[in-house]
């Protein structure tokens, strides 16, 4: 099962990198989410590992996963190693025009799944889809309320230190 | 899935709550009266019945815990989950409190007669949040594991209960759930749905002892409302010797679909849809919490209280039977 959520951000790509790219931060954006702990040395880019589990319905869904696309600021892709199959992606793309301050279009791709589990998986797949793309929805909501809150107060701090220099 | 560690009715270490029937107080017996025909036939039917006791008996396995197969049951999560999920609505809480890695004894209250909807949710929430990788039996009475048709069990890691399979998968880093009250209590009548009722049963508390394993209590409800368990027929297993014959101290009679009357459970019931939440409690090291030599009672006294206060708490959360 695929799901794909998007949201634009008021923000250039590389202030919502240094969130998604910061693995203490996913417990406090990702909805559902029960679990998120680096596993390993390695904390960051291709190779880092993470134990994360989602709560869907009765169960905490999901095992261990592996970053396998760090493309700064634009791609960051996991996939599973044990656990349920599952491959997530985000994409930024920063839309720069002269008129407005620079927008991020966030995607978040989940697809998901257990090979072999035939019609009862089918079934649970699609029955848990308007769980896992509801996570997903508030996910990025709240990403964007807090990239966003960050714009504001750097730029507020800014405005101050400018004010203070005058 | 029924039974705890009670291979030997007395435990090691507790009291026998049902001491076993003096020679000559049997059915056999009570058919003197009926004429050297009936005497005939009683013995004939006795004969039979140890003979296919003696089957069931020897067709439970020794445990293997190399049939439990994580492919099989990482295949039917999904299957699970569909069953938790809509049926039983489960809800676990404080898989956290369980070790991350390495042999811990999970102490539970067992709930739902043979259908066993805790232990269904339980494993579900187990196997998804440590990964089907990390070894879990599930102790089992024998008649449970020697069943042709529930042979699939043993492939999510269901051992036959006794202490020899426990100490077996402790020893190779398992974790090992246990249900001391066995067919005793998940048999209750359903208005002693919130009580924790091991029946003096503590070869658990020497088992984690042994092995210096935590103990990691884990108290569910709701199972008893999966049908209307009336009585656990204790007398009536007794009178037809079904503890010497089967290892069973029960003859439960209960009202459930789609037997109405459903007399022993042997071929299960269709559960009633009730909610099932199960919440697993801080580890107990019994040696740092109660010394270098642990008094039984004493641990069993705790543990015991300690589930029955969550217990408790559990019921007090839910306003209506079945609903939750």
């Amino acid at each position: 099962m695929r799901t794909v959520e998007a949201i634009d951000v008021s923000a250039p790509a590389q202030a919502v990198w240094r969130v998604i790219a910061d693995p203490q931060s996913y417990l406090h954006v990702m909805a559902g989410i029960t679990r998120w702990e680096v596993s390993g040395e390695q904390r960051r880019g291709v190779g880092a590992r993470y134990k994360m589990l989602m709560r869907v319905r009765s169960a905490d869904i999901g095992g261990l996963i592996e970053i396998v696309e760090w493309d700064e600021p634009t791609e960051l892709a996991w996939t599973s190693v044990t656990g349920l199959d599952q491959r997530g992606r985000w994409r930024l793309r920063e839309r720069v025009t002269p008129s407005h301050p620079p927008r991020t279009h966030v995607e978040l791709r989940l697809s998901y799944g257990v090979a072999g589990s035939g019609l009862p998986g089918w079934l649970a797949e699609h029955l848990a889809a308007p769980t896992v793309a509801g996570h997903l929805r508030t996910s990025l909501r709240q990403l964007k309320r807090r990239v966003e809150h960050e714009q504001l107060r750097t730029a507020a701090s800014a405005r101050r230190e400018a004010r203070a220099a005058t | 899935m029924q039974e705890g560690l009670t291979a030997h009715p007395a435990g090691r270490n507790g009291r026998a709550e049902h001491p076993p029937t003096p020679p000559g107080d049997g059915a056999a017996s009570r058919t003197s009266g009926l004429g050297a025909a009936g005497l005939g036939a009683a013995r004939l039917l006795e004969r039979a019945a140890r003979s296919v006791a003696g089957t069931v008996v020897s067709r439970a396995p020794r445990a293997d815990l190399d049939e439990r197969d994580p492919d099989y049951i990482r295949e039917h999560l999904p299957l699970l989950w569909l069953a938790c999920s809509l049926w039983y609505r489960g809800e676990v809480r404080g898989l956290g409190n369980v070790p991350e890695e390495g042999p811990v004894l999970l102490v539970g209250n067992h709930s739902g007669g043979n259908m066993t909807p805790d232990t269904v949710v339980f494993t579900l929430a187990f196997s998804t949040h440590f990964g089907v990788e990390r070894r879990f039996h599930q102790l089992a009475h024998n008649l449970v594991v020697s069943m042709p048709f529930l042979s699939f069990l043993r492939k999510y890691g269901m051992v036959a209960a006794s202490p020899e399979n426990a100490e077996r998968g402790l020893a190779a880093g398992a974790a090992v759930l246990v249900y001391p009250g066995g067919d005793r209590e998940v048999h209750r009548p359903s208005w002693q749905g919130d009580r924790i009722d091991f029946g003096w049963r503590k070869g658990w508390v020497r088992l984690a002892m042994d092995h210096d394993v935590p103990i990691v209590p884990v108290v569910s409800i709701g199972g008893q409302e999966t049908a209307l368990f009336v009585t656990r027929g204790e007398r009536i297993a007794s009178a037809l010797m079904l503890d010497r014959l089967f290892r069973l101290k029960v003859l439960p009679v209960s009202i459930g679909l789609p037997w109405v009357l459903n007399v022993g459970d042997l071929l299960g019931h269709i559960p009633l849809p009730a909610k099932i939440t199960v919440e697993a409690l801080p580890a107990i090291h019994l040696r740092e919490e109660f010394g270098a030599d642990p008094d039984l009672d004493e641990v069993y006294a705790y543990v015991t209280r300690l589930m029955q206060d969550t217990l408790d708490a559990l019921a007090a959360e839910r306003r209506l039977p079945v609903l939750g």
